[in-house]
């Protein structure tokens, strides 16, 4: 039997989906599932940890781990894995650890795939799918001669069902001592009370159709009924309509969500790279021969400017909102 | 103050990939190629500082076949960085060995005050490639990074996280910054600055004598495939109600996307 470390993220006290998702994978495979949890909601997730099936929960609770700080994070992490030396280690692909896990990585003589889509664990470590080209094409990612295989996974793309809950045995860890030189001043929070598009399970799109950027009004409207995130399309972000963080393509984010619907973008290739990978894709586009079609689960020729009114008033009713 | 912009060559993201017949890798045959674009802001970024300390040296450094890799850096020398080297590398390389080869040059060639990436390249997707160089080199790094200032010694950045949001983090040089979009606009090369660059002479370096070796490599790639065909789309008819209830049908009983 190897070891699988998940570290976990919390929001609200709470674990993120993406953390379950991982946890659950980890379970499932009859490995040994380990979770690391960090700062001072760390000792609030270790009953969810155990629920989702970890034997034990590594703790460092010290609250400097409330925010993140690249030196501290890899610091710690670091201590942790030369402690417990897992095959595996686990981690949503998250700002935080796609900035800390590779540095992470580069110290402990670790090899580490970034971005993973699927993920089979075994007692021969991870086999990992991921995208390249933000989507354009997939590969096969295997592991050699690494003292410790890092693999940060995409949010949305592991089924969460109910697991045999683990022994969840509490480890608490302590920070080590660091003279740090990276000071984290202060973090300026976005306006979004969304999701961030890379775990929102529902994005819509806009692009050039919506006209000028008052517009994505409509887009917001529609998003607030479905609980959704809202994206862009390149064009419109250069135009500066709306903030580069909404970008969705190979230079922006690459999504993977359950339903994405696109409005009024035709579909370059490189914002198709980004979000083909969505479950169920909706195109909205008064131009029938616009590419985003042949991406599309389901296609409406229209003028936007009726259409998504209409269907907001639509999952308004049905969805009761 | 002494720069070092560490710079891949991409195929343009316009490209249409091909996977050779035996999944081994994508067809390069016909790729236009180019300078990664994040890469682009690191550059600019570059220059901006040199405007600002008049004196420093931008060099530009990349890993890869030198034939083809070359011609990113006669980019990045059009645009005004004023040396560049490549590290030859026949077979690909994972980031690693990359991070590996562009901290062991930027070491012999006399370290620098401030290394500049991009925050990702937009064929491995990894983001990987500049926090490993800053761990290689000891140096502290801000990735994602969209805005800097830079006081004396002091940096300050603005690295973009979830929603929106910004960690303002501050530490002293020699560091490492990653770029996003947003940090600035790259400029064009001018033509003169193109012709300059095409005389300019591109310093070799082959990974071999950096005592890398192959087996250093944590991670291969294998059984390239394109995502699975999507089934033909439906589309919806009608006048904008019946298209929006019928969708939210489908989306409902159909998709089961609700």
């Amino acid at each position: 039997m190897s070891s699988i470390l998940v570290f976990v993220e919390a929001t609200n006290g709470k674990l993120k989906r993406s953390s379950i998702e991982l946890l659950q994978a980890a379970a499932r495979s009859g490995q040994k599932t380990m979770a690391l949890a960090f700062g001072s909601v760390a000792a609030s997730v270790a009953a969810e940890c155990a629920t989702n099936g970890a034997a034990e929960v590594h703790l460092m609770s010290d609250a400097k781990l409330d925010q993140y700080n690249s030196e501290l994070f890899v610091a710690a992490l670091a201590e942790i894995a030369k402690k417990l030396n897992p095959k595996v280690f686990l981690a949503s692909a998250s700002s935080s650890a796609k900035d800390a896990f590779p540095r992470l990585a580069a110290r402990l003589g670790a090899g580490v795939v970034s971005d993973a889509t699927e993920i089979q664990l075994s007692a021969n470590g991870a086999q990992v799918k991921k995208p390249l080209y933000a989507g354009k094409c997939f590969v096969e990612a295997e592991f050699q001669n690494a003292a410790i295989q890092i693999v940060l996974v995409r949010a949305n793309q592991i089924p969460i069902t109910a697991v045999a809950a683990g022994a969840g045995t509490v480890v608490e860890h302590a920070l080590p001592a660091l003279d740090l030189k990276t000071i984290l001043q202060e973090v300026v929070k976005g306006t979004s009370q969304k999701l961030d598009l890379s775990e929102a399970n529902i994005i819509i799109s806009g692009g050039r159709g919506l006209k000028e950027a008052g517009n994505f009004k409509l887009l917001n409207e529609l998003a607030d009924v479905l609980g959704a995130t809202v994206g862009a399309s390149r064009a419109v972000v250069d135009a500066g309509w709306v903030g580069h963080d909404m970008q969705v393509g190979q230079t922006g984010k690459t999504v993977a969500p359950t339903l994405y619907i696109a409005v009024g973008l035709s579909g370059a290739i490189q914002h198709l790279a980004g979000m083909s990978g969505s479950k169920v894709i909706v195109a909205i586009n008064n131009d029938a021969n616009a590419p985003i079609f042949q991406k599309a689960t389901y296609g409406i020729v229209g003028d936007l400017f009726e259409v998504v009114p209409k269907l907001t008033e639509e999952f308004r009713k049905v969805l009761g909102r | 103050m002494k720069i070092f912009v560490c710079v891949k060559q991409v195929p343009d993201t316009e490209t249409k990939l091909k996977i050779k017949p035996d999944a081994s890798g994508i067809e390069v045959a016909g790729i236009k190629w180019v300078l990664n674009p994040y890469d682009e802001y690191a550059v600019e970024e570059a220059i901006k500082i040199r405007e600002i300390n008049p004196g420093s040296q931008i060099h530009v450094i990349t890993v890869g076949p030198k034939e083809r890799v070359v011609e990113s850096l006669r980019t990045a020398l059009a645009m005004g960085a004023d040396e560049a080297i490549v590290i030859h590398s026949a077979e690909a390389t994972d980031a690693y060995v990359t991070a590996k080869a562009l901290s062991s040059v930027i070491k012999s060639e006399g370290s620098a005050d401030l290394v500049l990436t991009g925050k990702l390249s937009i064929d491995s997707n990894q983001s990987s490639v500049s926090q490993m160089v800053a761990e290689f080199l000891q140096i502290p790094h801000a990735s994602v990074v969209s805005k800097l200032q830079l006081t004396d010694r002091s940096v300050q950045a603005d690295r973009d996280v979830e929603g929106g949001s910004k960690e303002k983090i501050q530490f002293e040089l020699p560091a490492l910054i990653a770029a996003n979009k947003g940090l600035n606009t790259p400029r064009y090369a001018s033509l003169p600055g193109i012709m300059k660059a095409k005389k300019k002479l591109i310093k070799e370096i082959d990974i071999s004598t950096l005592r890398i070796s192959d087996s250093d490599k944590k991670v291969v790639y294998k059984n390239y495939s394109l995502p699975a065909e999507k089934p033909a789309v439906k589309m919806i008819a009608g006048d904008a109600a019946t298209q929006s209830q019928e969708l939210v049908k489908l989306l409902r009983d159909e998709a089961k996307a609700l």
